[in-house]
């Protein structure tokens, strides 16, 4: 029955499908041709290539992060967290505060490493908050809803966070205080590094290291892959699945904040809507690695960031579109829909357990 | 199992009701406290404090005190009634409660003045200023001000709990009388210009002080207002519709056409009633009006999420200007680029349907979103500059001229916009109760099942979106040539979500609703100025607030409403309240008289 509506269906698509593989042929077309002409005109050197790939790298490990907190809630609960880029600003934003300060006093100078360890402490600390009321105010509720309910819901929460943050800190730029000892660069292994995308990456490979660790090893790590494999027989097994789910929200949180005080640090500064692109860049790395999947995560954050770095670059400039830079969240927005239309299982596959209708 | 056990469990006897929970009493309080704190970080209390409602109370501490209030209302609110239970008899346990939640939110404000009151600051917190403390504390410095501040947040929780013993009938009347208040305060500038161009200013200077909040007699002349309209007129309405429904049918046309008439009628005379600035805002909620009708028909008849929408508005806009703005393109008159504004807007919706038509649909949804990122990311570059006009858009695109009359003052764009908005409902109503109409519903209920039974599912989703994006073409070419100049920045994601919310919050699927809600949440915003830097965290709240307590909406359609409330929910919602309660005797000295037949032996 099912494969008569299937076989019914596909007769019914070739014109759409038909349009689709135009589509598909237009794209990789203009890509080969832009890389071509890029590459073949020599206008920027390989060391120009290898920085701008060491950027992606950087900002893609931000999203990485970012991408984390999506895809887990995606595993458990199969909605997306649209509010999650605001829980990440929400980071970004507390760490400034306690930054801003404490850069005027001789501790930030002295014991540098402590003092950004305190201010991403504090960061984390704000965005669980954030995430954890999130889930029982407006998520917890609408369990049972329809999906699409408390998708809608998130899109609210969304926007309620963004202007909260409007309203109590202003809407201005904030500059985050420059980290004494992260001027400059040094050469490694032919690659020019900035201290500063070098702290991030090292940072948040730090922290995937830990998360990806709490989630294979520890009881409470099993207890979430539990929860997402199937949530029923989860609380068979005697899982607190209401607990799990929080410490779900809880470590998604925690990584959003630590992404926020990196994104920082390498940007420079943040306001309210800060958290909009950079949550929907994570987002596409998250389905990039196939949603739920939370090594793909960390590989999609990468890929996308490359992407976005190096894409305009080589394809856009190679087909004679003027201030292709600017263009960068295009890239991005691109990637995305294409992704999604292409391949929404992702490069590395998803890992969901449950059929979704 | 002896007799005795049975016995308790046939005999009807009805235990004691579940008392009010004072610990839950407090958390409340404690939870409003919070609240008002926040609402007054965030600059609410002081940006409102020019807006004053009766007399010399502003909006400012209306919002400051509804929390204490609110908070002993539902803190004494007692817990719903369980078959084979005595129902709640009101008493000293809900002003207890009252007091508790009042003492929270009083607790919570005081040691919020304690701290900024003391340390400045300002330079994180930029609302957090030394004349809000002066507000908080009523003017009479911080240690006597917060004492007096909790003296009211206590009595106003003891009133919120007492509303619990007046009678279900009064409270009702309250509540109309605050409206009714409420409402003829924040329109004082529509009561004042429509009675001014009636020529009746007279009411006005009546009942409005020149700070523009009511006299006192004004607000009790508007409180009986409201009484009388809820007492006498209401009830009657349901009477005439009753006897409208027994009519032959066409006597029941014939209502519904003099209805039509009359409304048209007063649509007709409402740009000269307004007045010029009041219709320019009539013609924003108007715009928006069109394009939540269109999304209605996406979202609310086809189900599919769509949060872009305002791409199709922003091509109709921009098609608009390059054709017709004499600068940068052919400059064709405007009549002729209308047509091709809405052909353009339908194709930008074919382009996106297409691709999206498997989708899941959250999926879906960020896909929209996604397309009208990359729209507004064209819009704004420097490639498409010269066409463009990247971050300067258009300016200078002509007046609406339809070769008899050239649109170029409100009032007459007033018609243009209002009489499409009219023809965009009718298409809903008719498209609603057409083949295609019942293929959407089948299809938002049941893909596959729909599909099944020979629904076209891929022509239902292309049409919906066609439809519906060609009607935001057509709102752009308006809104273009309404306001002569066009910019990307007016075209960002929150104008999608905007519409979205409003959809969302008039209710799914329902035409009225949408109307209603592009009303009240558009020109209220233009009206109440200081109000449009905190709409957008208004709506946000409001949307989740919605969803959780209301997710059909303001104005519900029947159907939607039936899907998004499923029976089980409920049902679940009686057995655990039932459960806690059985566990609670269970645990108590009444063990026996619990009948659990899952563990009887049979």
């Amino acid at each position: 029955m099912s494969e008569a509506v299937a076989g019914r269906a596909s007769r019914k698509l070739t014109g759409i499908d038909g349009f689709l593989w135009l589509l598909r042929i237009v794209l990789i077309g203009a890509i080969a041709i832009g890389a071509f002409n890029s590459l073949v005109s020599g206008r920027l050197s390989g060391q120009d290539w290898r920085n701008l790939i060491v950027f992606g790298i950087a900002q893609g490990s931000v999203y990485a992060l970012i991408a984390l907190g999506y895809t887990m809630v995606y595993g458990v609960l199969r909605f997306i967290n649209f509010a999650h880029g605001e829980v990440f600003m929400i980071g970004a934003m507390i760490g400034f505060v306690v930054a801003d300060p404490l850069s005027r006093t001789a501790f930030w100078h002295e014991q540098t490493i402590l003092a950004v360890l305190l201010v991403i402490l504090a960061a984390m600390v704000a965005s669980t908050t954030v995430a954890l009321v999130l889930e029982r105010v407006a998520y917890r509720p609408l369990r049972s809803a329809p999906r699409l309910v408390p998708f809608i819901t998130a899109i609210g929460a969304s926007f309620f966070l963004q202007y909260a943050i409007a309203g109590l800190f202003g809407v201005g730029f904030k500059s985050y205080p420059r980290v004494p000892g992260l001027t400059g660069a040094f050469e490694f292994a032919g690659f020019r590094l900035l201290k500063t995308q070098s702290l991030v990456i090292v940072v948040a490979a730090v922290a995937m290291a830990g998360l990806y660790m709490f989630i294979e090893r520890t009881k409470a790590g099993r207890a979430i892959r539990a929860v997402s494999e199937d949530q029923e027989t989860a609380r068979l097994m005697g899982i607190n699945v209401d607990r799990t789910i929080a410490l779900v929200f809880a470590v998604g949180g925690a990584m959003a904040g630590i992404a926020g005080v990196l994104y920082g640090i390498v940007f420079g500064q943040v306001f309210f809507f800060s958290g909009f692109v950079p949550g929907i860049k994570a987002f596409t790395a998250a389905v990039l690695g196939g949603i739920g999947n939370i090594s793909g995560a960390m590989a999609g954050g990468l890929v996308l960031g490359s992407v976005e770095s190096v894409g305009p670059s080589l394809v856009l400039t190679g087909l004679g579109v003027p201030a292709a830079n600017q263009l960068k969240d295009m890239v991005a927005f691109l990637t995305l829909v294409l992704v999604l239309i292409f391949r929404p299982t992702g490069i590395l596959g998803e890992r969901l357990a449950e059929d979704r209708v | 199992m002896s007799a005795r056990d049975e016995a308790a469990v046939v005999e009807p006897t009805l235990r004691p009701a579940r008392p009010v929970d004072l610990r839950r009493a407090a958390r409340v309080g404690v939870v409003a406290g919070i609240g008002a704190v926040f609402v007054a970080s965030i600059g609410m209390v002081e940006d409102f404090q020019t807006r004053l409602i009766v007399d010399e109370l502003s909006l400012g501490y209306v919002f400051l005190f509804a929390f204490p209030l609110m908070a002993g209302y539902l803190a004494a609110k007692p817990p719903p009634a369980i078959e084979g239970y005595a129902p709640p008899v009101p008493g000293v346990r809900n002003i207890a409660a009252g007091v508790l939640a009042g003492f929270g939110v009083a607790l919570v404000l005081d040691v919020y003045l304690a701290v900024v009151g003391n340390v400045d600051v300002r330079s994180i917190f930029l609302n957090i200023t030394a004349s809000l403390v002066d507000l908080l504390t009523l003017g009479r410095g911080l240690a006597p001000g917060s004492a007096l501040l909790a003296v009211w947040c206590v009595g106003l929780g003891v009133l919120g709990g007492a509303m619990h013993l007046a009678p279900a009938r009064i409270r009702h009347l309250l509540l109309v009388v605050a409206v009714w208040v409420l409402a003829f305060a924040l329109l004082q500038t529509v009561v004042e210009t429509t009675t001014r161009q009636l020529g009746l200013s007279a009411v006005s200077r009546f009942l409005y002080v020149t700070g523009g909040s009511l006299s006192l007699l004004g607000g009790a002349i508007v409180a009986t207002l409201g009484m009388a309209v809820d007492q006498l007129v209401l009830p009657r309405r349901a009477a005439m519709e009753r006897r409208v429904a027994t009519m032959p049918p066409s006597g029941r046309r014939n209502v519904r056409l003099a209805l039509a008439a009359v409304g048209l009628l007063v649509l007709g005379a409402l740009p000269h009633i307004l007045g010029q600035f009041l219709t320019a805002v009539a013609n924003l909620a108007g715009i928006y009006m069109l394009l939540a009708l269109g999304l209605n028909i996406v979202v609310g008849f086809a189900g599919l999420l769509n949060l872009g929408h305002v791409a199709f508005l922003t091509v109709g806009a921009y098609v608009t200007g390059v054709l017709a703005a004499p600068g940068s393109g052919p400059g064709l008159p405007i009549v002729a680029v209308l047509p091709i504004a809405i052909g353009a807007g339908a194709i930008a919706g074919l382009i996106v349907g297409a691709p999206v038509l498997r989708m899941r649909g959250d999926y879906l949804a960020i896909v929209t979103l996604g397309f009208a990122e990359i729209v507004r990311l064209l819009a704004v570059s420097d490639w498409l500059k010269p066409t463009l006009g990247g971050a300067q858009g258009i300016t200078q695109i002509p007046s609406l001229d339809l070769g008899f009359r050239v649109l170029d003052s409100p009032q007459e764009f007033f018609y243009a916009i209002f009489g499409l908005a009219v023809a965009a409902a009718y298409i809903s109503y008719a498209l609603l109760n057409s083949r295609m109409g019942r293929a959407w519903i089948a299809m938002r209920e049941d893909e596959s099942v729909a599909e099944a039974m020979g629904v076209n599912v891929i022509a239902a989703k292309l049409w919906a979106f066609v439809i519906g994006a060609s009607l935001a073409g057509f709102a752009g070419a308006l809104y273009a040539s309404s306001i002569h100049s066009i910019f990307p920045a007016s075209f960002g994601i929150e104008q999608s979500i905007l519409i979205l919310i409003i959809v969302i919050i008039g209710g799914l699927g329902s035409v009225p609703g949408v109307v209603v809600a592009s009303l009240l949440l558009i020109a209220l915003p233009e009206l109440l100025r200081e109000f449009r830097e905190y709409r957008y965290l208004v709506y946000g709240a409001l949307l989740i607030f919605m969803m959780l307590s209301r997710p059909e909406g303001l104005i519900p359609s029947r159907r939607r409403a039936a899907e998004l409330r499923e029976d089980e929910r409920s049902q679940d919602e009686w057995l655990k309240t039932a459960q806690a309660q059985a566990d609670r005797d269970a645990a108590g000295p009444t063990t026996g008289d619990v009948g659990r037949p899952a563990t009887e032996p049979a």
